[in-house]
């Protein structure tokens, strides 16, 4: 699982809809320091190519992605 | 890395159309995009203030409206059906997760992106810019070609 990855930031975007997901995620990065990590939870079935889109833009980095009963959690690097 | 740029014309000032402009504008921005908006004839309705959570949609001349139940072109023509439709479609919004117009404008202004009012429009329909929301440029159509041929993404929506 995840045990791996040390989070330190985790940003709840459950219920939301583009572009929303994408929106907090952004904030949130900024948010924190280089190499930090941020953990989202969302249930946006877009957000699974969105958030890879907006990582590879940005400079940021998804570790991994975790797919559940309708939910994705998504850990990312900031790396830019 | 220079950043990439986008522009965006919004001409449409209904509930429906108003989505797209600021979908876009809000996501460019949040991928380190500059964006420009530059609102024209009725886009302009999304930046009078207090307005663009009172925007509307109608199902008159909108087929592909989806509706509870098939709805004749007449009928829609009737007082309420577009107070009805506008209300469909912002309770399914709502419950859908998907951000209000007058929140994802404020994202915009939030996030950086440049608005701009089409001064030839503001002076045809009488608008003033004090009736705007705060930090709108007013320009016109010399002032988009100018960003829009440095802009890699120019959107007509």
């Amino acid at each position: 699982m995840s045990a791996d990855i040390k989070v330190d930031q985790v940003l709840d975007a459950k219920g939301l809809s583009c572009p929303l997901p994408i929106l907090k995620t952004k904030k949130a990065v900024e948010a924190l320091t280089k190499d930090q990590i941020l953990k989202v939870e969302t249930t946006d079935p877009g957000s699974k190519n969105d958030m890879a889109s907006w990582a590879k833009r940005t400079g940021n980095e998804v570790l991994k992605v975790e797919e559940g009963s309708g939910t994705f959690t998504f850990y990312i690097k900031k790396s830019a | 890395m220079t950043k990439k740029k986008m522009t965006i014309i919004a001409s449409k000032g209904t509930l429906d159309m108003a989505y797209p402009p600021l979908i876009l504008a809000t996501t460019a921005a949040a991928m380190d995009v500059d964006v420009t908006i530059f609102f024209t004839f009725y886009g302009l309705e999304i930046l009078k203030k207090n307005n663009a959570d009172k925007l509307k949609v109608s199902p008159l001349g909108n087929p592909a409206m989806p509706m509870p139940m098939p709805i004749p072109t007449l009928v829609s023509s009737l007082p309420g059906m577009e107070a009805m439709a506008t209300a469909m479609m912002k309770s399914m919004c709502k419950k859908h997760g998907v951000a209000s117009i007058g929140t994802l404008l404020d994202l915009a202004i939030e996030s950086g992106v440049k608005l701009i009012a089409c001064q030839m429009t503001m002076d045809l329909f009488g608008y003033k810019k004090e009736a705007l929301v705060d930090g709108v440029e007013v320009g016109g159509a010399a002032a988009w070609l100018d960003i829009a041929a440095d802009s890699q993404i120019n959107l007509f929506i």
